[in-house]
């Protein structure tokens, strides 16, 4: 089947099995690949994209479903040559050590940032709760997402005032 | 990982859905939120020859209030009902069962119809609403037809559905006095399959004696289950210590559990008792502290 879909602000194309599921159409297809399988069971969230504004587990979505939609994957967090405030969180408090996890973790975060931009700590740990993490026990990447909160209000009141 | 190879249809009517499902009957499964039937494909555990995709029929989606009813469109994602705290004020068990399913990931992309389609026994929202004493809407060639949840959920992944017909919404009456609610649920994990699910929700009437009490326990039977005779313990009485013990005792007498690794038999119609034991003081408290609806 014919899929045409936004990913990353760029509208993309391909011709795929109707079997064919999201993460492998970004992996495989558009040579996405920092969009991670780990499990392949709905249960790890290595895989997470937004779609459409929310967070899903892409290795649990057909390619199909996404026709018409829009798709943001951990290489759209990047602008001009920047690591967005949650990825430079993630390197200053070492919020990954094998990395596996990480566009997943950066994904959800994102969208929870987005929804609540001055989220608790406990609501960063209910948002991550379907992202597992083997290496850091999550302290840190709790950290990093505090701080990327805290950086990006700071953006926020910084163009209110410009403007 | 992938599924068997299938036809892919995305109706953008319920009729041409329903069409869908009358041509290809038992070769078909409808697509909502796919967050069990996708892994079961890919498990080889179900192979349909046609996925039908119902995302992109708008009747199904969104929802509404009537004066009596909140109806849930068969799209609705378990999300939209976790971050809605609106819900609270009438239909307090919603959001309360809402936050506990699966992960936030998995609650993007489920929906309420579709977890009560699947009938897992240990979903929560079969045992949500069935004490909550909702229905659900099926569309089939020959029309409408409302099924309460208990008369929908046969047995395991078995439902009273037949082949050409699907859901289109889930009505949850209003209730007519003071309510509060409670869910609770033992998981080994985070997304893992209950041990043990408990919904409640009690109303009460202007002397605080209990109008209505739904009990829906989720994972200790072939179908989530109500616990009837608990509940008609509960009726015209008001909360207290011993009537819900006695109540939580009968919730226990009603669970139908399994050994398996999650736990004894025995373990499990415990965690029943400790559960429904709980929930019912949490209510108690709730509707004392006026937490609750017309308070």
């Amino acid at each position: 089947m014919h899929i045409e879909v936004t990913v990353n602000g760029r509208l993309r194309s391909a011709d795929v099995e109707a079997r064919t599921l999201l993460a492998y159409l970004l992996r495989d297809e558009f040579n996405l690949t920092g969009t991670h399988v780990g499990c392949d069971t709905t249960s790890c969230g290595a895989c997470t994209v937004i779609w459409d504004g929310l967070p899903v587990k892409s290795c649990t979505v057909l390619a199909g479903q996404v026709d018409g939609g829009a798709i943001t994957t951990v290489e759209g967090l990047e602008q001009d040559a920047q690591l967005h405030p949650l990825q430079q969180g993630f390197w200053d408090n070492h919020g990954l050590q094998c990395g596996f996890c990480t566009p997943g973790m950066l994904m959800t975060t994102y969208a929870l940032l987005q929804r609540r931009p001055h989220p608790t700590e406990t609501e960063i740990r209910q948002a991550i709760s379907g992202n597992l993490c083997r290496c850091t026990g999550y302290q840190n990447i709790v950290a990093a997402v505090q701080q990327a909160a805290a950086r990006l209000s700071a953006q926020d009141a910084m163009e209110e005032v410009q403007a | 990982m992938f599924p068997n190879a299938f036809d892919y249809a995305a109706p953008t009517s319920l009729d041409e859905a329903v069409d869908l499902l009358s041509r290809y009957g038992d070769d078909a499964k409808v697509l909502a939120g796919g967050q069990s039937l996708l892994p079961m494909m890919k498990l080889r555990l179900a192979a349909p020859a046609w996925v039908i995709d119902i995302n992109r029929v708008p009747e199904l989606d969104g929802r509404r209030e009537s004066d009596d009813a909140l109806i849930l469109g068969a799209l609705t994602r378990h999300s939209a009902i976790e971050w809605d705290r609106d819900l609270d004020a009438d239909y307090p068990l919603l959001r309360e069962t809402a936050a506990l399913i699966a992960d936030p990931l998995v609650r993007n992309r489920g929906t309420v119809a579709g977890s009560l389609a699947h009938a897992d026994p240990a979903a929560d929202w079969a045992a949500c609403l069935m004490a909550l004493g909702a229905s659900v809407t099926a569309r089939g060639p020959q029309g409408d037809r409302l099924i309460p949840v208990e008369d929908l959920l046969v047995d395991t992944l078995t439902t009273s559905l037949e082949l050409d017909e699907i859901i289109t919404g889930v009505t949850v009456p209003r209730p007519a006095g003071r309510a509060a609610a409670k869910s609770l649920k033992l998981e080994r994990k985070v997304g893992d399959f209950a041990v043990v699910g408990v919904s409640l929700q009690v109303e009460v009437g202007s002397g605080g004696a209990v109008s209505r009490v739904g009990i829906g326990l989720a994972a200790v039977g072939p179908t989530a289950l109500r616990a009837r005779e608990a509940e008609a313990v509960l009726m015209g009485r008001p909360l207290g210590p011993e009537v819900i013990r006695e109540a939580a005792a009968l919730a226990a007498a009603a669970a139908d559990p399994a050994s398996d690794r999650r736990g004894s038999a025995a373990y499990k119609r415990d965690v029943v008792r400790v559960f429904v034991e709980r929930g019912l003081t949490a209510v108690q408290h709730r509707l004392a502290d006026g937490q609750a609806l017309g308070a």
